[in-house]
């Protein structure tokens, strides 16, 4: 025993209630989500019993491995998935040994060995160490550049080579495979997915819904090739393409297998123990030595392997059970499973492979994309499919769990819980009401609808406070809505308000909204208000501008934007004045123009008879006075000179102010003007929340302002000083100093990320000096300054964004699109009668 | 019948949740709406607050939100909705076989109450 290593003086040593010299001593083998799950299951049930230290062989806190996919997708970042940061380990005692993976057990003397030759005397064993990706045994496999999609190593691998753009290749069209697919394509890599089967998801999607699937997946620019076989990967220094068994040849820098997962049973399988195809445990989570238990991943309960996260739950919840002595008994899951593709709804559960006795409810609605079907053995659903509306996919699955007969209900059953339970209008309170203590609200973290409004009971008033107490609705965010009705049911009147809603149309504050439109991936106005119950038909003129921003925002190059849904001054490019008429502001790249520009605008001006040219605050030529019905023809004229709209209409980039910098001026430290108009150059034409202003000042001596614009560059001889948020206007506001940069293209880097994370954080119509003052500073320099890679992905997001808002849009109203928004219907010419009226 | 009637052009060219302009010659322009059920508005083209241009608002159900100050204006009454007080003449429409028609003497009357 002299490589014991002995408990360190723990307060709870102390207690009372222990008699014993030492507690038991628990040692966990893997730090993933099955053993750190565990842990908490046991803690919950009595903290004092066991000393416990987790051996992890990622070097990192535990986190949430499903999430990684939204990592990859750029919607969440680490420290977003991080399930128990250091302090839960510390706090509850917990030894943590990560990046040492343990190689041996020694069952006889009780004993496991990691890596680094230490040694740890256990009294119980657990065995948590999961599955391993399957790599398909082809020639190349070994290359450079070949990965698996696993863990957040993996994710880091690709992200690297996302930003360098180029082809990808996704061996797999399972979920994981589609999930690595969606991410790496919003990442910019041009991605072909390779699916041995016939049907995307085979084993959870049935042909239409793999159809659909694969047709929205192609819409969104990815090669799905089905039916196809990898023969090999070639490549010489690293992987270069893959070819298939017909002999095409796909070129990829980058290829990630997703073929499927094996449970990882080498430690348990060279230990002696029981092994089948996981290892064997009983109901209470014990192997053949009773000594050792195993979870998750890696074990065999009942001939049944899993490798979804849903089951883990059950498991860990009946081993906690088992080790206070309280057994309860795992009895194998049920699964579902949902696709986390934004956008693209796709819930199943069951069997739905039909056979005898079996019977099918399909519902199709083809222009609205949504495919349902249930599957129907005697009385009893046995099986759903969700495609494009998966609303109803907890309850189909809790009826499913459950075994009840739906005879009743059978008419009805396929338009959802809302119709079948009650026939009357849609009343998600109730809906939410009749849902079963044990329904699961929250699939991510597997809280159950008991648990959540025992946390609410237990003095959770707010859904911040549930999501930090229970964890429901803290991942994913699709099950905030249930989480709401819950604290409405429980508390009434006394949940405590989030945010003030987006206007009287609905109950949702901005935040609800923008977040459920990405999380249910909505797509137009009217899904919005149908989906979060609007209860205006069309909504009013604050929430229709916001809507369609969100969606703009949220589905760059997808989205149709809705003209209709926009404040006159953006529907009609120009800027309505008081007398009904419009002013008309070209672009002028950094406040620079030429003779050229000054003619064609001097023509323009004499041409139309403009009462009246005026230089702006932010360095161009407004011409007023212009008539609705003259805008195409001022454009064209315009056009014809090279300028474009100056947007000094929208909420979007307005300008980006210069003074003259090093090139004329004997302070000027760096090129201000150029910089400016490189600046200019890649962020106009975008739509923001608001108004959005820019300056570079050459010097500290500011002559550009910068310091109070929405973002000001003030140049030093050592480099860039980035200042953010500022605001002239009613409420002055001098911007804060975000970091400093060295290079050119380091500003614009910083720039575009700045500018997409208020795009993609802010409320509409709230400028950027408001969100600063309520998100704090330190927020935005954690994601622009400390977070590189989410830096980076803002930035390409933005970019990417940009591809599709920069075309003109005066010069496609003057070549005559949507005419109508100019043009008079007709005419009405009554003079006759008129006389004759007189 | 018929001649009491004004044919001003196909629904279709009219934007649901939108308005095109009629300019009266001698007379006040009318702006026609088109609300997202398809039902179809005339009034006067002038906000009774400020004369902004009604037809250049956002219409949401059945009244439209005037640009200048956003004012809320019935399109079946004319009347400033909420706080706001003030009316705006409205001109009978309809619409027959997709056509979009006008009262001649809604128009007319329209007209001269300038």
């Amino acid at each position: 025993m002299n490589f014991y290593e002995h408990p360190k003086p723990d307060e709870n040593d102390t207690d009372e209630g222990l008699t014993c010299g030492r507690r038991e001593h628990l040692v966990v083998i893997g730090n993933g989500m099955a053993g750190c799950r565990a842990i908490e299951e046991l803690l919950a049930r009595d903290g004092k019993r066991y000393r416990v230290t987790i051996f992890g062989a990622e070097p990192r806190v535990n986190y949430n491995r499903i999430m990684l996919s939204p990592v990859l997708a750029g919607e969440k970042s680490f420290d977003d998935i991080v399930i128990n940061g250091a302090d839960w380990y510390r706090d509850n005692g917990i030894e943590l040994l990560s990046g040492d993976p343990v190689v041996s057990i020694d069952r006889e003397r009780q004993i496991v060995t990691s890596r680094s030759g230490r040694g740890v005397v256990y009294d119980k064993l657990l065995i948590a160490t999961g599955s391993d990706p399957f790599i398909i045994p082809v020639p190349g496999k070994d290359l450079p550049g070949v990965i698996a999609f696993r863990d957040m190593g993996d994710v880091d691998t690709m992200l690297a080579a996302a930003a360098e753009g180029g082809d990808a290749v996704v061996i797999g069209g399972g979920l994981l495979g589609l999930e690595a697919a969606h991410g790496l394509t919003l990442r910019g890599m041009k991605v072909t997915v390779i699916h041995l089967m016939s049907t995307l998801m085979e084993r959870q999607l049935d042909e239409a819904a793999g159809w659909l699937l694969k047709s929205a997946l192609e819409g969104r620019g990815q090669t799905i090739l089905t039916g196809a076989n990898t023969a090999e990967i070639v490549g010489t220094d690293r992987v270069e393409g893959v070819r298939l068994k017909d002999d095409t040849l796909i070129p990829a820098k980058l290829v990630v297998m997703a073929v499927g997962i094996r449970p990882n049973v080498a430690l348990a399988a060279q230990a002696g123990l029981d092994v089948g195809r996981g290892i064997r445990v009983d109901d209470h989570m014990v192997t053949s030595d009773p000594n050792i238990l195993a979870v998750g991943e890696c074990v065999e309960h009942d001939g049944q392997v899993y490798g979804l996260v849903a089951p883990l739950w059950e498991m860990c919840r009946a081993l906690a059970d088992g080790l206070v002595e309280a057994p309860t008994g795992y009895r194998g899951s049920v699964t579902s499973t949902k696709l986390k593709v934004a956008g693209l709804d796709v819930f199943s559960a069951g069997d739905f492979s039909g056979g005898d006795g079996a019977e099918d409810i399909v519902l199709r609605d083809a222009s609205r994309g949504i495919y349902k079907r249930l599957v129907i053995k005697d009385d009893r659903i046995v099986g759903a499919v969700l495609y494009g509306d998966t609303a109803d996919g907890g309850w189909y699955f809790d009826l499913l769990k459950k075994g009840e007969d739906i005879s009743g209900a059978r008419d009805l059953l396929i338009f959802g819980q809302a119709f079948a339970s009650g026939g009357g209008p849609a009343d998600p309170k109730s809906a939410v009401a009749a849902l079963s203590d044990d329904a699961e609200i929250c699939g991510c973290n597997g809280v159950s609808k008991e648990r959540v409004v025992a946390s609410i009971m237990g003095g959770a008033c707010s859904l911040d406070a549930v999501r930090s107490s229970c964890k429901a609705s803290a991942s994913c965010g699709s099950c905030t809505g249930l989480v709401e009705t819950l604290l409405a049911l429980t508390l009434g009147d006394a949940v405590e308000a989030g945010p003030k809603t987006l206007c009287k149309c609905t109950s949702f504050g901005h935040d609800d909204v923008r977040r459920e439109i990405v999380a249910q991936g909505m797509t137009s106005i009217p899904e919005v208000m149908q989906r979060l119950h609007w209860s205006t038909p069309d909504g009013c003129s604050s929430c229709r501008p916001a809507l369609n921003y969100y969606l703009l925002c949220a589905l760059p190059g997808e989205y149709v934007d809705d003209q209709q849904s926009r404040f006159v001054n953006e529907r009609m490019h120009a800027n309505i004045q008081k007398d009904g008429t419009y002013s008309v502001v070209p672009r002028m790249w950094g406040g620079l123009t030429n003779p050229r520009e000054l003619r064609a605008i001097a023509d323009v001006v004499e041409k139309f008879n403009a009462p009246m040219v005026k230089v702006t605050g932010g360095q161009r030529l407004d011409i007023f006075g212009i008539k609705k019905e003259d805008l195409p023809a001022v454009w064209a004229d315009l056009n014809a000179a090279g300028m474009v709209s100056g947007h000094a209409y929208g909420k979007s980039l307005r300008t980006v102010k210069t003074c003259i910098g090093s090139e004329w001026c004997r302070f000027g430290t760096q090129d201000s003007t150029g910089l400016g108009v490189q600046i200019e150059r890649m962020s106009w034409g975008s739509w923001m929340p608001h108004k959005f202003k820019i300056a570079v000042s050459g010097c500290p001596r500011n002559c550009a302002e910068a310091t109070i614009k929405d973002v000001g560059i003030v140049c030093v001889d050592s480099g860039y000083e980035i200042h953010v948020g500022g605001n002239g206007g009613i409420k002055v506001r001098v911007t804060d100093l975000l970091c400093k940069v060295e290079t050119e293209q380091q500003v614009l880097d910083y720039t575009a990320a700045f500018i997409q994370l208020y795009r993609e954080e802010a409320r509409y119509l709230e400028r950027t000096a408001p969100w600063i003052e309520r998100v704090g500073l330190d927020h935005i320099r954690r994601r622009i300054v400390e977070d590189e890679i989410g830096r980076e992905a803002l930035t390409a997001r933005f970019l990417f964004s940009q591809c599709f808002s920069q075309e003109d849009p005066w010069a496609a109203r003057a070549s005559g699109v949507e005419r109508e928004q100019h043009e008079h219907l007709g005419e009405f010419r009554p003079a006759p009668a008129l006389e004759t009226v007189r | 019948m018929t001649g009491d009637w004004i044919d001003i052009g196909p629904l279709a060219d009219i934007p649901p949740r939108g308005a095109r302009t009629v300019p009266v010659e001698g007379g006040e322009e009318i702006a026609v709406f088109r609300t997202g059920d398809d039902t179809v508005y005339a009034l006067v083209n002038r906000c009774p607050h400020k004369q902004g241009p009604l037809s250049q608002g956002i219409v949401h159900g059945h009244a439209v939100a005037c640009p200048l100050h956003n004012w809320r204006i019935s399109l079946s009454t004319g009347e400033a909705l909420g706080e706001d007080e003030g009316c705006v003449p409205t001109i009978p429409a309809r619409v027959d076989a997709g056509r979009v028609l006008i009262s001649r003497f809604g128009a007319l009357a329209a007209a001269l109450a300038a």
